[in-house]
C-alpha cells in the first residue's frame, strides 16, 4: 500500500486544530497565531485533495485508494477508499472551509480559537464521512459532527441559539439512532460491515424494507426531507455565517451522498420500492417550501427554505434511477454547495455591517455597494438556475432524466424553478434596488479585499462549472454507470423471480 | 493449606482492615497517615492480584472460586476505589470530615464486594453482600452533623435491610428445593425443581436489582446520592456498581443459566424501565448530583440490556459498559468535586453558568465526559452502548434495542442541557482556584481516555473475551 494519503487529508484538520488548541489564548479580539494556522492547515488539505483528484483514475468504478486497518478486531475494519463520488464532495469539503475559516476573520468576534478548533474537527469529521467504506466507520463519522456543529450554533450563534441548536442536535440524534440499529441487524445478516464486501453478498429481499426505512429516517432528517426539515431554517438563521456556510454547503449534502452510496447501493430492492414516496416528498419539499420562502422576512430563513426545495430536487434525481437523474443530483448537489456558501457569505457580509438580516431594513444598495451587488446577482440568478451557472446544469439534468420517468413529477418540480426564480429576484430587487432609504446604510462600506477574494472564488467556480462542467461530469461518470447497471440488475433478477 | 495461597489478596486486606483501625486509634491525628496508607494497601493488592496467575481455582468446598471473572472485577474495583479516593481527599478534608475510620470502612465494603464477586455459594455470597452493604450504610451516614446525611443513610440502611431479606427468603427457597447452596450444581438441577428456582431466584432478582438501583428498586438512589457527602456519592456511583453488575451476571449465567427464557423478560422489562425512567426523570433535575443518580440508572440500563441478552457477547458488553461507564462517572465526580466557591461546595447546575469562561479546560473536561456520556460517536460513551446493542440485536430483541436508542437521545438532552449552561449561558462569579494535580490529573486520565479510545476500540474487547464463568 502506498501513501495513506485519504487519512492524512482526514486527520491533518485534527492535527492544525491541536495546534491551534495550543496557541496562546489573548484576551484581545484578534488570535492571530490560531488563524495562520487553522488557514495553512485547511489550504494545505486544499491542494492535498487536488493532487488527490490529479492522480485519480477516472477510468475504473473500483474504489481506489483504499486504506485499510484491523479496527475493532475480529469484526470491524477501519475501511478508507473513494470513487468518483465521494471525490467530489471531498473536494467540496477542502474548498469550503478554507473560505468558511477566512470568513470566521470578520463574523466572529468572541472566542476565535474555539471557534477554529470546533471547524478543523468538523472538517475532520465530514471528510471521514465521505471517505469511509465501513457502515460504522461512516456512522462514528456522521454522528460525530453534531458535536462541533452543536457548539458552533449554541456558543456563537444569535439570540434563539439554544433553542436552535437543540433542535438540531435532538431532531439529527433521533434520526441517527435508527441507522445505527440498522447498521448492526447488518451485521449481523451479512457477518460483515463492510460496504464492498456488502455489495457482494447483497442483503435479503425482505430485510431490505425495514433497513431502508431505518436509514431513510436518518438521511432525511439530514438532507432534510419535509416535513422534517423544520430543524434547517432554526439552525441557519441562528447559527454565524461559517456555520451556516458549512451546514449549507457540506453537511446536508451528506445525506444525499448517505443516499448515493447506501440506500441505493445496499438496498436497491426497497429503493425501487419506496421511490412514490420520495417523489411525493421532495414534490411536496420543492412547492412547498419554493412559497414558504416567497413570503419569508429574513433573508437567511430564504436562503434555508430554498436550500431545502434544492435538495428535493436532489432527492428526485437520485431516485429517477437513470444517468442524466443521478449525475444531474450529484452536479446539483455541488453547485448547491457552492451557491448556498456564496448566498450565505452575502448575507453574512451584510449582517456584519448593519446587524440585521430583515429584508425591510435594506435597500437600494446598489448605489453604495456597487461590487457587492454584482457579486450578489450572479448568486441568486445561479440559484434560480440560469443557464451559464452552474445551478443549471444540475437542475436541467435532474429533469431530464425525471422527465423519462415520471411526467407529473417532472411538471411539478418545474413548478419548484419558476417559484425559485420568483422568490430569488424577488430578495434581489428588494434588496438591492429601491430606494435608499435606511439613514445606516449610507455609512457602510464596499466589500473588502478578503471578501472580494472570497466571493470571486466561489463565483469563478460556479460560472466555470455552468459553462464547462465536463471535468466533474467526467469524474463520476464511470461510477454513477456501475451504481445504475448493479441496481438494474438486481431489479431484473427480482423480476425474473417473480 | 493450600487454598490460603489463592485468596491471599482477601486475607491481605483484611489484616490491613485491622492494623490500620490499630493505627488508627493510636496515633493522634491519623486521618492523613490512615488515608496515604489505604491507597497504598490498594495498589499493593492490585499488585499481588497480577503476581498470581490467571487460572481457574475452586476453594473451600467449591464455594469460592478465583477466575478471570473474578479477578477482572476485583481488578476494577480496586483500581475504581484508587481514584475516588484520590479524587475525594480534598473535600473531605474540607468539609472537616476527616475522620480516620472513612477509608477503612471503604477497604471493609470492598472486601465484602471481594466476597461477594468471588463467591461460588448462596451463604458466601449473602455473607460478602451483607459485609458490603453495612460499611456502605456507615458511608452514606459518615457526615453525621448533617442531617441530610443521616437521613440517606437511615433511608438507605432500611430499604436496602429490606431487600437483603427478600434475597435471603429467595436463597432460602432455592436452598429448599434443590437441596443445595452451590451455583453449579443449582444450575444443573434447576430444571428438575423449576417452579421453586424460579420463586427463589425472583427474590434474588429483587435483592441485586435493588443493589445496582434499576427500576422499579430504584426509589433510594437521588435521596441518597443526593444527601451523602460528595465523596461517598462518587464512591457509590461506581464501586457497589461493579460489584452489583457482576454478581448480577454471575447469578444470571451461573445458576439461572437454564432458566434463561424466564428471566430474560423480567431483564428486558427492568432494563427498558430503568432506561426510561432514567432518561426522563433526570430532565426536571436542578442538583448535579441529584441528576448523577438518574444518569447512573440509566445506564444501569443500558448494562442490564447486555445481560438480558442471555447470550456470552451480552455479559461481555456489559463487563466493557460498565467499564467505560467508570471512567466516565469518576472524571464526572472529579468535576463537580470542583466546584467550589467561598469555602462552600456547591451543587446547583445553575452555578455551572458561563464556567467556560473562566475555567475553559475543567469546562471543556467535562463536556468530553457529559458528550460521551450521553453516547456520542467518537467518544467512549458510543462505544459502550454500540457493543450492547450488538449483543441485543444479536439476540433479535429489536424492541429493547430501539427503546434503548430512543432512550439515548432523550438522556443526550439533559446532558447537553449542562453543557449548554457551561458554555452558552452567561458566566457569573468564577469558582474558587485551587490547584489539586489529584483532581486535574483524574479529570485528565478520564478524558485521555474518552478521546483516544476509538483509536483502539477493541482494547477492552480483548481483555474481556478471554473472561468465562461457565
Amino acid at each position: 500500500m502506498n501513501f495513506p494519503i485519504l487519512s492524512s487529508i482526514t486527520f491533518l484538520p485534527l492535527i492544525g486544530a491541536f495546534f491551534v488548541f495550543l496557541t496562546r489564548s489573548e484576551k484581545t479580539e484578534k488570535n492571530n497565531g490560531a488563524i495562520y494556522i487553522s488557514i495553512f492547515t485547511s489550504f494545505l488539505n486544499f491542494f492535498i485533495s487536488l493532487f488527490l483528484w490529479y492522480s485519480f483514475d477516472t477510468k475504473t468504478s473500483e474504489f481506489q485508494f483504499v486504506e485499510e486497518i484491523d479496527w475493532i478486531s475480529g469484526f470491524i475494519k477501519f475501511k478508507f477508499g473513494i470513487d468518483g463520488i465521494s471525490i467530489l464532495f471531498i473536494l467540496l469539503t477542502t474548498l469550503i472551509v478554507p473560505i468558511a475559516i477566512i470568513s470566521c476573520i470578520n463574523s466572529v468576534k468572541l472566542r476565535i480559537k474555539e471557534f477554529l478548533i470546533a471547524l478543523l474537527v468538523l472538517e475532520t469529521f465530514m471528510i471521514g464521512v465521505f471517505c469511509s467504506l465501513d457502515l460504522v466507520v461512516f456512522y462514528l463519522f456522521f454522528e460525530a459532527g453534531l458535536i462541533p456543529m452543536f457548539l458552533i450554533i449554541g456558543i456563537w450563534g444569535g439570540p434563539k441559539k439554544v433553542y436552535s441548536a437543540f433542535k438540531f442536535f435532538l431532531f439529527t440524534l433521533l434520526g441517527s439512532v435508527l441507522m445505527l440499529v440498522a447498521i448492526i441487524a447488518i451485521y449481523w445478516i451479512t457477518g460483515t460491515t463492510d460496504v464492498t464486501e456488502i455489495y457482494q453478498i447483497k442483503i435479503p429481499h425482505e430485510f431490505q424494507y425495514l433497513l431502508w426505512l431505518a436509514f431513510f429516517s436518518s438521511f432525511a432528517v439530514k438532507l432534510p426531507m419535509w416535513p422534517v426539515h423544520t430543524w434547517l431554517p432554526d439552525a441557519h438563521v441562528e447559527a454565524p455565517t461559517p456555520g451556516s456556510v458549512i451546514l449549507a454547503a457540506i453537511l446536508l449534502k451528506m445525506a444525499g451522498y448517505g443516499f448515493l452510496r447506501f440506500s441505493i447501493g445496499l438496498f436497491p430492492i426497497a429503493s425501487d420500492y419506496f421511490t412514490p414516496l420520495i417523489f411525493a416528498l421532495s414534490v411536496i419539499a420543492v412547492v412547498y417550501t419554493s412559497l414558504v420562502a416567497l413570503m419569508q422576512d429574513d433573508m437567511k430563513k430564504l436562503i434555508a427554505y430554498s436550500s431545502v426545495a434544492h435538495m428535493g430536487f436532489v432527492t428526485i434525481g437520485i431516485f429517477t434511477f437513470n444517468k442524466q437523474g443521478i449525475e444531474g443530483s450529484i452536479l446539483q448537489m455541488i453547485s448547491h454547495g457552492l451557491i448556498s456558501a456564496a448566498l450565505f457569505l452575502s448575507v453574512g457580509i451584510l449582517y456584519d455591517r448593519t446587524h440585521s438580516r430583515l429584508i425591510k431594513s435594506y435597500g437600494g444598495i446598489v448605489n453604495i455597494l456597487p461590487k457587492y451587488s454584482l457579486f450578489f446577482m450572479v448568486f441568486a440568478l445561479a440559484t434560480l438556475g440560469l443557464p451559464g451557472t452552474s445551478g443549471f446544469v444540475g437542475e436541467f439534468l435532474v429533469l431530464v432524466g425525471t422527465f423519462k420517468v415520471n411526467f407529473l413529477v417532472a411538471v411539478l418540480a418545474s413548478i419548484g424553478v419558476i417559484l425559485a426564480a420568483a422568490y430569488i429576484l424577488w430578495l434581489y430587487k428588494r434588496v438591492i434596488f429601491g430606494k435608499l432609504e435606511n439613514p445606516q446604510l449610507k455609512k457602510i462600506n464596499d466589500v473588502n479585499y478578503l471578501e472580494t477574494s472570497m466571493l470571486t472564488v466561489l463565483c469563478v467556480m460556479i460560472l466555470l462549472f455552468g459553462f464547462y462542467p465536463d471535468p466533474l461530469l467526467e469524474t463520476i461518470k464511470v461510477s454513477v454507470d456501475n451504481l445504475i447497471s448493479n441496481y438494474n440488475l438486481e431489479i431484473n433478477n427480482k423480476l425474473t423471480l417473480k | 493449606m493450600i487454598a490460603i495461597k489463592f485468596i491471599i489478596p482477601e486475607l491481605f486486606l483484611s489484616i490491613s482492615i485491622f492494623s490500620l483501625i490499630i493505627i488508627g486509634v493510636f496515633l493522634k491525628k491519623s486521618f492523613e497517615i490512615i488515608y496515604r496508607l489505604t491507597i497504598l494497601v490498594i495498589i499493593s493488592i492490585i499488585f499481588i492480584i497480577f503476581s498470581a496467575n490467571f487460572e481457574t481455582e475452586k476453594i473451600f468446598n467449591d464455594s469460592f472460586v478465583i477466575d478471570k471473572f473474578s479477578i477482572y472485577s476485583k481488578l476494577l474495583i480496586l483500581v475504581s476505589t484508587f481514584f475516588v479516593l484520590l479524587i475525594s481527599k480534598k473535600y473531605i478534608i474540607d468539609i472537616k470530615n476527616n475522620k480516620f475510620e472513612y477509608p477503612i470502612i471503604i477497604l471493609l465494603s470492598i472486601l465484602g464486594m471481594f466476597i461477594m464477586v468471588g463467591s461460588n455459594d448462596l451463604i458466601m455470597f449473602y455473607m460478602g453482600l451483607e459485609l458490603q452493604s453495612l460499611a456502605l450504610y456507615v458511608l452514606a451516614a459518615i457526615d453525621r452533623d448533617n442531617i441530610k446525611s443521616s437521613e440517606a443513610g437511615v433511608k438507605y440502611f432500611i430499604l436496602s435491610a429490606l431487600s437483603s431479606g427478600l434475597l435471603l427468603y429467595g436463597c432460602s427457597l432455592i436452598y429448599g428445593f434443590t437441596g443445595s447452596t452451590n451455583f453449579e450444581i443449582i444450575a444443573g438441577i434447576s430444571n428438575e425443581f423449576k417452579i421453586g428456582v424460579l420463586f427463589g431466584m425472583v427474590f434474588i432478582l429483587v435483592g441485586l436489582a435493588f443493589k445496582v438501583s434499576a427500576v422499579p428498586f430504584h426509589m433510594w438512589t437521588p435521596d441518597v446520592y443526593q444527601g451523602s457527602p460528595t465523596s461517598v456519592t462518587s464512591f457509590f456511583s461506581v464501586v457497589p456498581k461493579i460489584a452489583g453488575i457482576a454478581i448480577f451476571i454471575k447469578f444470571m449465567y451461573l445458576p439461572f443459566k437454564e432458566v434463561l427464557s424466564e428471566w430474560q423478560y423480567i431483564l428486558v422489562f427492568m432494563s427498558i424501565a430503568s432506561m426510561i425512567l432514567g432518561s426522563v426523570a433526570a430532565i426536571g433535575q436542578t442538583n448535579i448530583k441529584r441528576l448523577m443518580a438518574y444518569s447512573s440508572i440509566g445506564h444501569i440500563g443500558y448494562a442490564i440490556a447486555g445481560i438480558a441478552s442471555g447470550s456470552e457477547n451480552g455479559f461481555k458488553s456489559t463487563l466493557v459498559y460498565i467499564s467505560i461507564y467508570v471512567v466516565m462517572n469518576i472524571g464526572a465526580f472529579a468535576c463537580i468535586l470542583l466546584m467550589k466557591r467561598g469555602g462552600k461546595y456547591i451543587e446547583d447546575i445553575d452555578e455551572l453558568s458561563g464556567v467556560s469562561k473562566n475555567h475553559p479546560l475543567m469546562s471543556l473536561g467535562l463536556m468530553i465526559i457529559l458528550f460521551s456520556l450521553a453516547g456520542i460517536p467518537p467518544l467512549a460513551g458510543f462505544f459502550a452502548k454500540f457493543y450492547v446493542f450488538m449483543a441485543v440485536i444479536e439476540s433479535e430483541m429489536y424492541t429493547l434495542a430501539i427503546v434503548g436508542l430512543v432512550t439515548t437521545v432523550i438522556s443526550a438532552f439533559y446532558y447537553i442541557k449542562i453543557i449548554k449552561v457551561m458554555y452558552f449561558d452567561e458566566p457569573r462569579k468564577p469558582f474558587e482556584k485551587f490547584v489539586d494535580y489529584k483532581i486535574h490529573g483524574s479529570i485528565f486520565i478520564s478524558c485521555f481516555i474518552l478521546v483516544t479510545f476509538f483509536l483502539y476500540p477493541s482494547f477492552l474487547n480483548e481483555i474481556v473475551s478471554k473472561i468465562n464463568i461457565f
